[in-house]
């Protein structure tokens, strides 16, 4: 399996706060990569790197094949990267099938003047976005409220609405950020379901979650951050037991 | 009664054409938070080209209604012209600044606006030619004119286009997830700047037809007129609800309803003390209470999850 991203050396800092310092790795095409810490360990910070909100001070990502440096958000989306927000970040005014159909956009041409000229390229284009934000509500399985507000649907139904606006760019890469938090554990078993039908359509997850039970089981490898920097990386198993793990979580053990 | 009747026709005559101008400021607002202070001076420029193209084409002995058209089909892509350049020379530079910034950057270049136009079109009033005549249909007692009739159906053809345009296609969504949260927007891959700079050749293009009508109403232009009509449809906009488009049409047509009626009646409720050249009054008036009791006006500002 050859690699979809890779990152080297990426760092950030915001004034004294070293959030990223040199942090490497790479995710291999068809995996579902694990990325945790202790808060404030930097995973935010490096999602936002990764999509192009904010610039690295040092280091690159390469997708693909490609050098994604400097790329604004929506080239970074036509580069194959979507992603999902640790707060919920709907559109809460427009329906659930319109906050989709947006996220066909990257896919999609119809311009101004097919707007105002309603040929039949743009109508066919347009009937043809609405068809396939309707799969993909049905495909994470919210179907019934698609013409509901995003913002009035329940907590969990956002975080898979979510999802299936990201998966409407046609992503390569699937970037979740704490896709779980707030979820009961029924509604998680669920999401596992989700995530692992996700990557048997061939699409590669990273993944930030702070539930390990989660991670320890869906995961096939584990970056773990700690203070902006890495500190393991490998299978979940091997990392759970990873001495320098254990005490950025828990602490160093007592002198005795 | 027959005022009554009279005066609700002019009112909603003159409202339309604010609600199309109003329609400008809102968009704009709701997509990047911003007063467009120099819209007005859009709409001025709207009428002086539409102006000079007809007063060229009249003495041509075409059919009035062509000749017209023509005047508006210039205008269009000129004010579109102008509505872009405001946006990538005077906003797009400030889009991260303070907010008072392009605020100021706006003010500025409506000032620019108008001395333009002041050196294309000097200083004076300019006459429409009247090249199609004025109709008058009685309804009751009141009168109708084609001219009327025309605007208001203009106005509303384009209000309602710009609806469809807004609630139903694949580029209106864009609009609307930008106003939202723009961040978001750009990681779904809408290219925000695009959608910016269609935003204000949207308001540009309906500024160009409203300055037209407003010519064509009045019968004069003149290098100031962008100004008050400006600041009467940016209270509209305020009345409606900033950042709202059936805010912005709804509060037109109020304004220019109260307006006319307000000038025609003062007269007869202040024993003649004022008379209806307090006009203008009304538009602040209304402006003032609305910011003191309703200030999200009344449909209420949308305004979008923020981060």
């Amino acid at each position: 399996m050859s690699a979809l991203l890779q990152a080297e050396g990426v760092s950030k800092r915001f004034g004294g706060v070293q959030a990223l310092a040199g942090v490497g790795f790479s995710i291999r095409r068809g995996e579902i990569y694990g990325l945790i810490g202790p808060n404030g360990a930097g995973k935010t910070t490096l999602f936002n790197l990764l999509t192009g909100i904010y610039l690295p001070d040092e280091g690159a990502f390469s997708f693909d094949g490609r050098l994604l440096a400097g790329l604004k958000p929506h080239q970074v989306a036509e580069a194959g990267i979507a992603r999902t927000f640790q707060n919920i970040r709907l559109f809460a005014n427009l329906s659930a099938l319109e906050n989709v159909m947006i996220g066909r956009h990257v896919r999609t041409r119809a311009g101004v003047l097919g707007a105002v000229l309603r040929d039949r390229a743009t109508r066919g284009e347009e009937a043809a976005i609405e068809r396939r934000a309707l799969e993909l509500l049905e495909y994470v399985g919210i179907a019934a409220r698609a013409n509901d507000a995003a913002g009035s649907l329940p907590y969990g139904d956002q975080r898979r609405l979510e999802i299936a606006r990201a998966l409407a760019t046609e992503p390569k890469l699937l970037a979740l950020d704490e896709p779980a938090a707030g979820m009961n554990a029924s509604e998680t078993a669920a999401l596992r379901g989700l995530l692992e039908r996700i990557r048997g359509d061939g699409i590669t997850i990273l993944l930030i979650e702070h539930d390990m039970k989660l991670v320890m089981r869906v995961c096939d490898r584990v970056l773990v951050l700690d203070y902006g920097e890495r500190i393991a990386e490998g299978p979940p198993g091997e990392v759970q037991k990873n001495p320098r793990v254990i005490e950025a979580y828990l602490g160093a053990p007592a002198a005795v | 009664m027959d005022i009554f009747i009279q005066q609700l026709i002019n009112g909603v005559t003159l409202g339309s054409v604010y609600a199309v101008v109003a329609l400008g400021y809102t968009m704009v607002y709701g997509i990047i938070q911003l007063i467009n202070f120099a819209h007005g001076e859009v709409v001025m420029i709207g009428a002086m080209v539409a102006f000079s193209v007809i007063t060229a084409l009249a003495p041509g002995g075409w059919p009035p209604l062509m000749v017209v058209a023509a005047g508006t089909i210039v205008a269009i892509p000129v004010c579109m012209a102008i509505g872009y350049g405001l946006e990538r020379i005077a906003y797009r530079p400030l889009r991260n600044a303070p907010r008072l910034a392009p605020l100021i950057s706006a003010i500025g270049m409506s000032i620019i606006l108008q001395h333009l136009a002041l050196l294309v079109w000097s200083r004076n009033f300019i006459a429409f030619p009247q090249i199609i005549k004025s109709e008058p249909y009685h309804i009751g007692g009141a009168i109708i004119t084609n001219v009327q009739i025309a605007i208001i159906a203009t106005s509303v053809a384009m209000m309602a286009g710009l609806a469809l345009m807004v609630y139903r296609t694949r580029l209106g969504t864009a609009m609307r997830a930008t106003a939202q949260n723009p961040q978001v927007a750009g990681l779904m891959g809408v290219d925000i700047n695009r959608i910016i700079a269609v935003t204000f050749l949207i308001a540009a293009a309906l500024a160009a037809v409203a300055g037209v009508m407003v010519g064509s109403y009045y019968g004069i232009a003149h290098y100031q007129m962008g100004s008050l009509l400006g600041l009467k449809a940016f209270s509209a906009a305020v009345l409606g609800g900033i950042g709202n488009l059936p805010g912005a049409m709804l509060g037109g047509v109020l304004l220019g309803v109260v307006e006319a009626l307000g000038a025609g009646y003062i007269g007869d409720f202040t024993n003649n003390w004022f008379g209806s050249n307090y006009q203008d009054v009304f538009a602040f008036i209304v402006l003032i209470a609305v910011l003191v009791f309703r200030p999200t006006g009344l449909l209420g500002e949308r305004v979008g999850d923020r981060t």
